[in-house]
């Protein structure tokens, strides 16, 4: 087991610029991420070995309605992790508190050991951990040259004084066009780049927003349902761009109802439902748990005949879905 | 019918100051509105700033000219803080509703009897223009060529208000040309994707606001010194209104729409208006169908026929690109 991959810093470096070139450099992170996560037990809350993104108490309620109640939550630096649950389980609004884009009732979180709670979302994505949303959002009467160039940070021309001054920024953006271009090639939108954003594809769309996305040089990408809306013969390839995410060093924290997707590519799964983590753990524990499967199907499948019944029903499930959680570890 | 009068009319509003007052006050609107996305339903307000700031700087507050029109600009950045910063984190629908009702807050403060020794209350601020005229480098008299003839006041104010026009237009393109107009961009197609990417999209957005705002303030100054004269009561929502028309029919989101908008608005306006008094004259519009007195309104009803016919078959405007609207239905 290479573990040494993982931890070598010129590792990094040389996946960024040769991307699923080198079909073992891939799986050796692949590998390496799950070497990493075996000793942990799959529990909610479970803390990590090295984790980049870790949250406390973190509570949102929309009037009387607790939409996210989190009391700890970890994500392992380096691997692809999974955020499942059924609707309205809260995984977007997750997604939304530790991005800036929503504020919570209470709780904080940390990025790479620096404390995010309170800050605007500009600056929690200056800060590496750069999000998509689950209504793609290309930027559409812009060239799709033009939305991968706003991806990228510290533009001296972006500033209102030094704009007026086209040789203060006109090297940069060289520079910064030759990354953009380099990206759009390796999701085939090379051809597009003059195109209007609003005349690519849905899918199309997706990859964009994923390759902008990494223009910002994140350390952290969370994609908020990256398959949404797109056809399946692209999904190969975006899953293979996700993957190649991790290759390069990124951790990929990603929201997602595609079973088959998560399985396919997810070293840790966690598990949402009603605000809670539920369950987390390898995809293959997880999909086998009994408090995910009532998650999605509902821990009983008989209709309620009565009221009395039904709450019966209901309070059941919870004990039930809480106490299995707590049995697997 | 006098069609050389018509012509001579028309000819002459091509570069007239209502155009030149509109195309200001439509190059402010097209930074918030074309390349930002802001509803600022209240360019007036920042004209009034404008005005009042030379107005009442020269005339109530003693201040020489220049400084009257730095007190111009600095109220109109004020102005544009102070309507931003409650509002611009918030949709863009409420700055809509702020910037309308805060242009008539001025309109009724200025206008109010309170302030008469600060604004001259509802007859406004007179005699502040000679600051202004006494700087003409035109000797008296006719100036032009033609049927563009103007006396040397007018000929000067002319030439400097275009000459700012031209101005403000370079700088928008050059501007909207460089990374920050591109996050501008950004942020009227989604402002949210813009933040998620990492740019203050508040901070920006304070930025289009108040430059727009300038240019606003702008077109107040050229208003003021137009009429030699504050009225309150021109200052009204209508203003907006005409810049909004003035913009869209250029072309919104193009540095040359609002000027080119503004002209073609402002001569179509004079243009109709002859053409009914012409016809008028020659009795070929017999009073059962239109009394004299009701041309000056009735040229806006013809115009803005006008400009919905143009808004069906060409919605995006006299230079703006089709392909481009058609996108906008994401």
């Amino acid at each position: 087991m290479p573990a040494d991959l993982q931890d070598e810093p010129g590792a990094d470096g040389v996946g960024s610029r040769a991307i699923g070139t080198s079909v073992t450099d891939g799986s050796a992170r692949a590998r390496a991420a799950a070497a990493a996560l075996a000793t942990v037990p799959p529990r909610p809350g479970v803390p990590k070995p090295d984790p980049i993104l870790v949250a406390d108490g973190v509570l949102r309620q929309f009037g009387g309605l607790t939409a996210v109640d989190v009391e700890h939550f970890e994500v392992q630096r380096g691997v692809i992790t999974a955020l499942i649950g059924p609707n309205g389980a809260g995984k977007t609004t997750f997604f939304n508190l530790l991005t800036g884009f929503d504020k919570p009732n209470s709780g904080t979180w940390s990025f790479e050991g620096k404390e995010l709670a309170g800050m605007p979302a500009y600056r929690v994505a200056r800060r590496g951990m750069v999000r998509t949303f689950q209504l793609t959002k290309a930027l559409s009467r812009m060239t799709v040259l033009d939305n991968m160039r706003l991806g990228a940070t510290g533009q001296r021309g972006e500033n209102f004084f030094r704009a007026l001054l086209p040789a203060s920024w006109t090297a940069q953006q060289k520079g910064i066009d030759a990354r953009a271009v380099d990206l759009l090639g390796r999701f085939k939108l090379d051809s597009k780049a003059g195109d209007f954003a609003g005349s690519l594809s849905g899918g199309q769309r997706k990859l964009l927003e994923m390759a902008r996305a990494l223009m910002v040089e994140p350390t952290l990408v969370m994609l908020d349902e990256p398959m949404a809306g797109v056809n399946p013969a692209l999904t190969q390839s975006l899953l293979g761009h996700v993957k190649d995410l991790r290759e390069q060093g990124m951790t990929v924290l990603f929201v997602e109802h595609d079973m088959d997707m998560v399985r396919d590519i997810s070293d840790w799964v966690v598990v949402m439902a009603q605000g809670r983590i539920v369950a987390e753990g390898p995809p293959d524990v997880v999909m086998a748990d009994p408090a995910v499967i009532d998650a999605y199907l509902g821990a009983h499948h008989d209709a309620p005949l009565s009221l009395e019944e039904e709450e019966a029903q209901i309070g059941g499930a919870r004990v039930e879905t809480l106490t299995d959680g707590r049995d697997e570890a | 019918m006098d069609i050389a009068v018509i012509l001579e009319n028309t000819i002459r509003a091509l570069f007239n100051a209502e155009a030149l007052i509109l195309a200001l006050a439509a190059i402010g609107l097209n930074v918030h509105f074309g390349y930002t996305g802001l509803l600022n339903f209240g360019q007036v307000g920042f004209a009034a700033m404008g005005a009042y700031g030379i107005g009442s700087g020269v005339v109530y507050l003693d201040l020489p000219f220049g400084v009257s029109l730095l007190l111009g600009i600095a109220l109109a950045v004020l102005l544009a803080l102070a309507l931003g910063i409650p509002t611009l984190r918030l949709r863009a629908d409420y700055l809509a509703i702020v910037t309308i009702a805060s242009s008539e807050v001025i309109r009724l403060t200025a206008r109010s009897a309170e302030l008469r020794e600060l604004t001259g209350g509802s007859s406004g601020v007179n005699g502040f223009s000679q600051g202004f005229y006494s700087m003409n480098p035109f000797s008296p008299g006719s100036y032009g060529i033609g049927w563009l003839s103007y006396d040397a006041n007018r000929f000067f104010l002319l030439v400097v208000g275009w000459t700012l026009v031209a101005l403000c237009s370079v700088l928008v393109f050059l501007l909207m040309r460089s990374p920050w107009g591109r996050v501008l961009r950004g942020i009227r197609e989604d402002e949210d994707a813009v933040r998620s990417l990492g740019k203050n999209v508040v901070g920006y957005k304070m930025q289009s606001l108040v430059l727009g705002g300038i240019f606003g303030a702008f077109a107040g100054f050229a208003f003021a010194l137009a009429n030699s004269s504050v009225q309150p009561d021109n200052y009204g929502t209508q203003f907006t209104f005409l810049a909004f028309t003035a913009m869209i029919l250029g072309g919104a989101g193009r540095v040359i729409g609002p000027v080119v908008g503004a002209i073609v608005f402002q001569t179509s306006l004079v243009l109709v208006e002859n053409v009914l008094i012409q016809a008028k004259g020659a009795g070929y519009i017999s009073d059962r169908i239109l009394e004299s007195t009701d041309i000056g309104a009735v040229r806006f009803v013809l115009v803005g026929v006008a400009l919905m016919a143009l808004m069906i078959y060409r919605p995006q405007g006299l230079f703006g690109d089709k392909k481009e609207l058609a996108l906008d239905a994401r």
